[in-house]
């Protein structure tokens, strides 16, 4: 598989894409992350290994965190993620185009 | 990236969803306020800003209008970086056609492109012009002159 389709992939997951969003937002370690999604933490760490192994994550050692944040040296990781974001908003708009009348 | 959806609406009505009623289809859940997103608004006219209203009534800029050709052509500028800030020096392009294949029927073709903009230079280059002291300011205050704001 390519880097472009597994970072799509790793994308279609949309806990996953709520991860990703949020560390594009701000690096942090997987505590603060988990803090308002509603899924458990063991779950937030599978989804960031997913994000890690796609390439669309990276960690860094900080003293005793461990913080996460978006590749910042991804092209590809952009292209992913607006890959996936027009997909649904290209559906969100054809469904809008379609059906009422718009005055 | 090249997106392609088929309509089943003429090109003006489509045209014209996408833009007057892109508040209709604009996902709530991609905002980039600290309040949730209230409103979506694409003003209609070239030079058009792109923004987004939240509940707290502040505003959130996404680009501009570059081209407007109803119905068959739109281009707006994205100017989110990929830390989902609004940068009026960090220039992605959006380009959209409306194309009729029938009577309610319509092609249309959007391309987000200049994605390299999201490169390996751009964040170190961001950093170190900074972006609310010194020469960050400096920039942005002659970008917000250059642009008539």
């Amino acid at each position: 598989m390519t880097n472009h389709a597994k970072a799509f992939n790793a994308l279609g997951d949309p806990t996953r894409r709520l991860v990703f969003e949020r560390l594009a937002r701000k690096p942090m370690p997987v505590g603060k992350l988990a803090k308002g999604l509603a899924v458990t933490r063991p779950a937030v760490s599978q989804h960031l290994k997913v994000l890690l192994d796609a390439g669309l994550v990276t960690l860094r050692e900080e003293g005793t965190h461990r913080i996460y944040r978006i590749n910042p040296h991804g092209v590809e990781v952009m292209r992913a993620y607006l890959d996936r974001f027009w997909d649904r908003n290209l559906a969100a708009f054809k469904a809008a185009a379609e059906t009422e009348p718009f005055e | 990236m090249v997106k392609e959806v088929s309509v089943n609406a003429s090109a003006e009505h489509a045209f014209k969803v996408f833009t007057d009623g892109i508040d209709r289809w604009w996902p709530r859940q991609h905002h980039i306020g600290q309040s949730p997103l209230k409103t979506e608004v694409l003003e209609t006219r070239l030079g058009g800003r792109w923004y987004g209203i939240s509940e707290d009534g502040s505003e959130c800029n996404i680009g501009k209008v570059l081209v407007w050709d109803p119905p068959t052509r739109l281009v707006l500028s994205w100017q989110l970086t990929a830390e989902w800030q609004f940068d009026p020096n960090f220039l992605t392009e959006i380009e959209v056609t409306f194309t009729a294949e029938g009577p309610r029927k319509t092609k249309v073709v959007l391309e987000h492109r200049k994605l390299d903009a999201y490169g390996p230079a751009a964040p170190a280059i961001r950093e170190m012009i900074g972006a609310d002291t010194g020469w960050g300011l400096i920039v942005n205050n002659f970008a917000a002159v250059a642009n008539g704001e």
